[in-house]
């Protein structure tokens, strides 16, 4: 018994060894593969945006954004994100600090219901608003006898942008402040600090990284979405296209170079919030081994 | 350390929200500055005709009136649009793909007399257009009629019935393409003598239009949709097309790649336009509303239609040169062959009509 016991330990512990030192080819191909992959499918395609976007020369290329309907879609994207994010922020910031300091009845369903909008194809979260604002819709005729433009105008697009960013703030900060406990709360209490100084001057402070990050995160999304806003912008050409309906209306008028030229425009955005996520987790994690 | 960022959090959060009251009232403010605005909702393939009639319409209103009118345009699938004004998108005007989906609009959402149809010269349509085959260059896989649509291995692009006024147009040129063949005469069809010869060819049409949906690899939800994915994407080894979409898309992308091609019989299709009365009235543009679609009929509309391939109502009016380039071909109406757009709708196209049950999607 002894023996087979040894044995078998014997065999083992060169196997661990050589499952965390694979050979070199191994590692080569495997590494190999990964770079292959991420070129074909990331690399490529931002490669071709650029490329089809400047097909006719950089003066055509800026051409495209001098256009009434191109200038008045970054005004909307810029307006709808503006709109948007800090109400998601506030939103964000209310809700994780509710969920993650306090128990109270119902506190899972709300977990849940922040989570709904992920879980929900954004065409739906479109319809739904459709659904309660529509002329056909419960508040439609009400709305309409006031001469209120809900859907097929800006505050539908900015109410669809909201509901599919609802939950980028919130999904940062809840696992970060349960982690993080009541503690030093509960240390400023006993000082005597009110409630709003504790958020203000112990609560806010300690989760800024994450709340900065789920903000990048959010306006991301809120700036190039797509399907839940199709659906309440009714597509008036220079009023309710944001930046990736034009896009797809430019592509569909056969305006190639323009219709990249934009799409380039929403690249650099999501460039420029790579960066910005890759800085904010560099310092998140440093202020974390301070 | 935490006081060194109070003041910076709350102030900027402060900013932030004073940035936005002021971005939300600037906007409102601009909404309302501006001169008379009419809203034009559209269907797909009229983006290029509308750019240059809004031009020629608002400076010859200009003159007439000395006001500045700029009018907005939305594109789509054209059952889709009709759903949206439906839905409370509110056009001054619909210019459609078929009287069907204004008639939608007038019984659903009450926006419009159900009369509409009679207020505007030729059935209120002030162009008409038809269904080509648009094939790709050489006629690689030969095809020449309908008849040759439904033969194995060939791809063919339409756009969905449901979604799209253009696809409910293809659907039934080929239906009425087999009654043709069928019954040799499609006066028979309202000749209660041959109404059993016309039972047989109704159900060799309902067939034959089963066998060309299983030939669709791809059904899009609009005509611009279906011309990207047959041009752009070389999907498919024909397309059955609006003949002006047909004609742009030979123009923009290169006669080199594309050829037309006339079926034996092709379907009337009359592409609506009306004035959505509710909405008109309550932003106080009836009247430029009425005259723009007037204008539609005007010798600079009737050219201009022709010159974007439609065929005018009053060819009198528009460049030789541009009607030249319209083949003649047998066209029947689908007052003659289905009883009007609202039978063939309600047969064809509702919930649980002939479509639903002859179209599987492929899988």
């Amino acid at each position: 018994m002894a023996g087979q016991i040894t044995s078998s330990m014997g065999v083992a512990a060169p196997r661990i060894k050589a499952a965390t030192s694979e050979p070199w080819w191994v590692r080569l191909a495997l590494t190999g593969l990964a770079i292959l992959f991420l070129a074909s499918f990331l690399m490529v395609p931002l490669l071709a945006v650029f490329t089809e976007a400047l097909r006719k020369g950089i003066q055509a290329y800026f051409e495209s954004f001098r256009e009434p309907a191109a200038f008045s879609a970054i005004k909307l994207t810029l307006l709808v994100a503006g709109i948007s994010v800090p109400l998601n922020l506030i939103f964000g910031l209310a809700a994780s600090w509710a969920l993650a300091k306090f128990q109270f009845r119902g506190r899972s369903v709300l977990i849940t219901l922040i989570d709904l909008p992920f879980a929900v194809s954004p065409v739906i979260s479109g319809l739904v608003y459709v659904l309660l604002f529509g002329l056909q819709g419960w508040l439609g005729p009400w709305l309409s006898d006031r001469d209120i433009q809900i859907i097929f105008a800006v505050p539908g697009i900015v109410l669809a942008t909201i509901f599919v960013t609802f939950p980028f703030v919130a999904r940062e900060l809840i696992p970060l402040m349960q982690e993080q406990g009541t503690e030093d709360e509960q240390a400023a209490l006993t000082l005597g600090a009110s409630g709003w100084q504790t958020f203000w001057r112990v609560t806010l402070p300690n989760v800024k990284w994450a709340l900065l990050y789920g903000v990048i995160l959010c306006n991301a999304r809120a700036m190039g979405e797509f399907g839940a806003v199709s659906v309440v912008s009714g597509h008036i050409r220079g009023k309710t296209n944001t930046l990736p309906l034009h896009v797809e209306i430019l592509y569909n008028e056969y305006n190639f170079v323009a219709a990249f030229a934009v799409a380039s425009l929403l690249t650099l955005l999501a460039l420029v919030t790579l960066v910005l996520k890759a800085i904010v987790e560099k310092r998140a994690h440093a202020a974390s081994a301070a | 350390m935490t006081n060194r960022f109070l003041p910076t959090i709350h102030g900027r959060l402060r900013e932030l929200v004073r940035g936005t009251v002021l971005v939300i009232v600037a906007a409102t403010v601009f909404a309302y500055g501006a001169d008379i605005q009419l809203l034009n909702v559209s269907y797909d393939p009229t983006r290029e005709l509308y750019v240059d009639f809004n031009k020629a319409f608002a400076s010859y209103w200009k003159e007439k009136t000395g006001q500045n009118v700029t009018i907005e345009q939305s594109h789509g699938g054209a059952g889709k649009q009709a759903r949206a004004v439906i839905d409370g998108l509110e056009a001054d005007v619909v210019t459609l793909a078929l009287a069907y989906d204004i008639s939608a609009i007038a019984e659903k959402a009450k926006l419009l007399p159900e009369d509409w149809q009679s207020r505007l010269p030729h059935n209120s349509a002030p162009y008409t257009s038809t269904i080509v085959f648009l094939v790709r260059k050489g006629n690689p896989k030969g095809i020449r009629d309908w008849s040759d649509l439904v033969k194995p291995g060939i791809e063919v692009i339409t756009p969905n019935p449901k979604t799209s006024g253009g696809a409910r147009w293809n659907y039934l040129a080929a239906w009425a393409y087999v009654l043709e063949q069928e019954l040799g005469d499609l006066e028979k069809l309202h000749d209660p003598q041959f109404s059993e010869d016309v039972k047989k060819a109704e159900a060799k049409a309902r067939d034959f239009v089963a066998a060309l949906l299983k030939n669709v690899p791809v059904l899009d939800s609009g005509a611009r949709g279906s011309t990207t994915t047959f041009v752009q994407r070389g999907i498919g080894d024909v397309f059955l097309s609006w003949e002006n979409e047909a004609f742009l898309a030979v123009n923009e992308l290169g006669p080199d790649k594309f050829e037309i091609i006339l079926p034996s019989l092709s379907i009337l299709a009359e592409p609506p336009v009306t004035v959505v009365d509710r909405n008109a009235k309550k932003h106080g543009t009836l009247e430029v509303a009425q005259a723009y679609l007037e204008y539609l009929y005007s010798p600079e509309g009737q050219r201009l239609a022709a010159k974007h391939f439609y065929r005018p109502v009053n060819p009198e009016s528009a460049d030789p040169a541009d009607l030249a380039r319209f083949p003649e071909v047998e066209l029947v109406t689908i007052d003659n062959v289905f009883g009007g757009w609202k039978n063939a709708q309600e047969t064809h196209f509702n919930d649980g009509g002939v479509f639903d049950e002859i179209y599987a999607p492929a899988g």
